[in-house]
């Protein structure tokens, strides 16, 4: 990519986070130059794009500088997951993931925004207000994780972690021409996450490269004994090879086929598909019918119903904003209605409902069952392929109020994340093209701890393909 | 008028003793400084997760065992949602539908034959906090002024155990808990103490006609922290209810706290609505899934049921002082203990738990020569002695050297000295004011700081006076 200095200034919209950690280790920058200079990115920038919550500048750290997503716990850094009911509240612990890139030397630059508990594909949720995206500042960054998406896009951070729930790591950084992974569930630790839906939170790496994302992954990745739900996980590698020699591409007709992918899209992904195959790969035509057509109604079913749960320990007793009232459950009702905004209400509503008595099998137990099919269906398609490949969203980035009003029609946005979210497997999205001028994402999906093989995947397919990361009318 | 019985159910939970709380790293706090013992886990902050404390399920499927239950290969955790402010999460982490220990069977024998009383489950789960409700009437938090929350007791492990409802008597139950008291002392996993709260027991009582298998329709009873207050409070309820039926009227499904003091029932303020938990499988915990190996090894932890061990002790000592041996966990040192079979018993069950020893302190070698000297020594020295018995170096014999002034020789010349003292009640004495011998034991104990054999003396008193 040969980024870098530009004459004496540093260029942070070309900088990947590996070539600043080399001008750090060859002395070329010091860290303090290297955060001064996305200081400046966000003084320039931030007022437009509002990628930022609040920024952390006396951060420690001597290593290349992060940003964090605001539903990630920093201790003695405030943390409100974009809503209103954790505005104030700063934690007396760090997450795990935080507590990693510390222990790694990354600096925090600052915590970016997100839909109001990870919950939206826009940031249009987030109670303080809206993100915007870096290639068209009219348009949304995608969701939840867009603050962290647009950031690096815009050159506010060289890299970034998010977390990803339906789709809120894949989606934005399709949405914004980056590259970002949804790890396998459980190679992450949640400890410090401020929950959404626990069976599907995942955090991950938002970058502008795929050996940024295999770099970050390495820091974050492993077993965490405060989080029962992790596992070990394989050594992480570092691609480097240019081909796909022997690779077998499922395409699966039901992501690739599906209503509302704009026909830019579908053309971007057609012409990776072909580069695919001029590396090396064998490309076949699959079917995943029931995994696309009970994904999304299956995910609208458990992840509210654990939001529901995850969501009841705001009521206002030990920390975060109180309203009075006159009984504890007035003060708590209060509370929470002036805490939450329509979408978390929203989803506390469906998921209670659908944990009731007498409703607890026709909906979430009925889902539970049907996301065991749609993991039985994956792993029968892994026994002939080794990577799925799709577009990452069906549209390019949409304007600003486009979805707002119409929560189905934003719904849509994750259609094709979701599926393989369901089956707990991991994700990479990397840009592949410009549709109208605005980027597209390529998905691939892997079996359960193939994110090495994912890497390698995207890094080949990326150096092909070309893309240029910086939006255009950045350059 | 129909005869009726009752039909009682259990519902008991059980404070684990364990050094760390059920899903976090903070030491158990009772008796702690409020809020003392809290982290950002039992506190319920954002992002943090539970971690199952391995001895806490360890010790439920010990419990488990000892109460004859099938032990899960794979129980699971969770999520009981309801809201109050002694819940940190807005749902207390329990188990449901696959708890780790279900369908035993608890040995309770009775005066009239053994009783097996169904055990429905026992799960583990997560105490809640302790709420002070200041100002206001009634404890609650309705029209308190405000509510403060010790976070404390939050988090610390609790088993629930559900019984069937094959209790037929108050003192049926009563029976079943002191047992099933006895049974978790014993196992170490609690100090399961009524009066702190550590040990808590609900009743599910109803009545029907004697002979008929149906169920009636049953109430709650809570809000009793003693045996005797539990006996006492299903009774009340029994007859309460009989009195209903018996007047043609209904027994309807509702909670009543009992009232020691006046012996009185009052209903529970019903929720317009059933409370609905919605009970969800808690995502961030995995199922638990003890070995083989190591329910095998707990089993063998086991120590011999306690109804087996009166049944085994009835022939020698009657019902009533096996049970009670048991019951209070003084078995082991009554059959530690030489001596003949029923004294052993008595002063073991009477005398040395009114000197308040701990059984397990006492060497049974030692405490059998005591009782084999019983009868032998003054009462004060018997008695003295046997509140030494738990002494760690405790030694019958030098106790026994001390006490026995039963010589005659040595107390001769004392019974000479004080009816020579004493020649007016001598002589009223022999002209048959027998009474007067009591005066003269006592003048002798006197002498003889109460170490004289009382047996001796007045054999020794009565030959002299009436020579």
């Amino acid at each position: 990519m040969g980024g870098g200095l530009v004459g004496a200034t540093l260029d942070t919209l070309r900088l990947t986070a590996e070539e600043a950690m080399g001008l750090l280790e060859r002395g070329e920058v010091s860290r303090a130059e290297l955060r001064a200079a996305y200081y400046d990115a966000v003084a320039a920038r931030d007022a437009e794009l509002h990628c930022y919550l609040r920024l952390t500048e006396d951060a420690e750290g001597e290593g290349v500088p992060i940003a964090l997503k605001d539903v990630i716990g920093t201790e003695g850094v405030e943390t409100t997951a974009g809503s209103r009911i954790l505005e104030g509240y700063v934690p007396v612990f760090d997450s795990t993931v935080a507590a990693r890139c510390k222990e790694a030397g990354l600096s925090l630059l600052g915590k970016t925004n997100t839909d109001e508990f990870a919950m939206g594909s826009s940031t249009e949720n987030s109670a303080f207000g809206p993100s915007r995206n870096p290639w068209d500042p009219t348009r949304v960054p995608g969701g939840s994780g867009g603050g962290s998406a647009a950031a690096v896009a815009g050159g506010l951070a060289p890299w970034a972690l998010g977390s990803d729930t339906g789709g809120s790591i894949k989606q934005p950084a399709s949405l914004c021409g980056i590259v970002g992974l949804r790890p396998t569930y459980g190679t992450v630790s949640r400890y410090g996450i401020v929950a959404f839906a626990s069976s599907l939170d995942q955090v991950g790496p938002t970058t502008k490269t795929v050996r940024d994302c295999a770099l970050l992954y390495g820091v974050i990745a492993g077993r965490d004994p405060c989080d029962s739900t992790t596992v070990d996980v394989p050594p992480v590698e570092v691609p480097d090879a240019e081909h796909l020699k022997g690779l077998r591409i499922g395409v699966p007709r039901e992501l690739n086929e599906a209503d509302g992918i704009e026909r830019g899209v579908a053309d971007s992904v057609a012409r990776a598909i072909e580069l695919a195959e001029g590396l090396g790969a064998s490309v076949e035509q699959c079917s995943l019918p029931r995994s696309v057509e009970y994904g999304l109604a299956c995910y609208y079913i458990i992840a509210p119903a654990e939001a529901s749960s995850n969501l009841a320990r705001y009521d206002g007793v030990r920390y975060g904003p109180r309203e009075a009232g006159g009984s504890f459950d007035e003060m708590v009702e209060r509370t929470r209605d002036a805490g939450f905004g329509d979408e978390p209400k929203r989803r506390i509503m469906l998921g209670a409902y659908a944990l009731s008595t007498g409703y607890y099998e026709a909906y979430y137990g009925q889902a539970q069952r049907v996301r065991r099919v749609i993991a039985e269906e994956h792993a029968a398609l892994f026994e002939r392929y080794d990577v799925l490949l799709s577009p990452t969203s069906p549209t390019v980035a949409f304007l600003i109020g486009e979805k707002a009003a119409n929560p189905l029609a934003m719904y849509l946005s994750d259609v094709l994340t979701i599926p393989a979210n369901m089956a707990g497997l991991p994700g990479l999205s990397i840009p592949c093209g410009l549709s109208e001028g605005l980027p597209v994402g390529l998905q691939l999906v892997g079996p359960q701890f193939s994110e090495n093989l994912l890497f390698r995947t995207g890094h080949a397919l990326e150096r092909a393909l070309g893309f240029d990361y910086v939006p255009e009318r950045l350059r | 008028m129909a005869e009726w019985e009752p039909v009682v159910g259990l519902e008991i939970h059980v404070q684990l003793k364990t050094r760390t709380k059920m899903f976090c790293r903070c030491e158990s706090g009772f008796g702690a400084e409020p809020n003392t013992r809290t982290c950002p886990v039992c506190l319920g902050h954002p992002g943090t997760l539970p971690v199952p404390n391995a001895a806490a399920v360890e010790w439920t499927v010990k419990l488990g065992l000892a109460l004859g239950c099938e032990i899960a290969g794979h129980a699971l955790f969770h999520r009981k949602h309801y809201s109050y402010p002694d819940l940190a999460k807005g749902y207390q982490i329990s188990q449901y539908d696959v708890p780790l220990c279900a369908n035993g069977r608890f040995l309770v024998p009775g005066p009239d034959g053994d009783r097996e009383i169904g055990i429905v489950r026992a799960h583990l789960e997560e105490d809640a906090a302790k709420n002070v409700h200041v100002g206001g009437a009634g404890g609650r938090i309705g029209g308190a002024a405000h509510t403060l929350v010790d976070y404390n007791r939050g988090g610390t492990p609790l088993v629930e155990i559900v019984t069937q409802p094959d209790l037929r008597s108050a003192d049926e139950a009563k029976r079943f808990l002191q047992l099933l008291r006895q049974t978790i002392v014993e196992l170490g996993i609690s100090d399961a103490e009524m009066e702190k709260g550590t040990l808590r027991a609900d009743a599910n009582v109803s009545v029907r006609p004697r002979g008929a298998d149906e169920l009636r329709t049953r109430t709650e009873l809570k809000n009793m922290n003693s045996f005797t207050y539990i006996a006492r409070g299903i009774e009340a309820e029994v007859a309460r209810q009989i009195e209903v039926w018996d007047s043609g009227g209904k027994v309807v499904q509702q909670t009543y706290d009992y009232h020691p003091e006046t012996d009185a029932l009052t209903v529970r303020r019903t929720k317009e609505e059933a409370e609905d938990y919605r009970y969800l499988p808690d995502p961030d915990l995995v199922p638990v899934e003890p070995p083989a190996e190591l329910v095998e090894r707990l089993r063998a932890e086991v120590p011999e049921a306690p109804g087996a061990r009166i049944r085994r002790l009835e022939p020698q000592l009657g019902f009533e002082l096996a049970e009670g041996l048991v019951a209070s966990g003084r078995d082991r040192l009554y059959e530690r203990t030489p001596g003949e079979r029923r004294a052993v018993a008595n002063v073991v069950m009477n005398q040395l738990a009114g000197a308040g020893i701990d059984p397990d302190a006492v060497d049974g070698d030692e405490l059998g020569q005591l009782v084999e000297a019983r009868d032998r020594i003054p009462r004060a020295a018997f008695l003295e002695a046997l509140a030494h018995a738990g002494d760690p170096d405790f030694r019958a014999e030098r106790y026994l050297a001390e006490a026995a002034v039963a010589d005659v020789s040595e107390l001769e010349p004392i019974v000479d000295d004080v009816l020579a003292a004493h020649p007016d009640e001598a002589a009223a004495y022999r002209r048959g004011k027998q009474g007067l011998l009591g005066f003269f034991v006592g003048q002798v104990m006197k002498r003889t700081q109460g170490k004289a054999d009382a047996k001796v003396v007045n054999e020794l008193l009565r030959e002299k006076l009436s020579a």
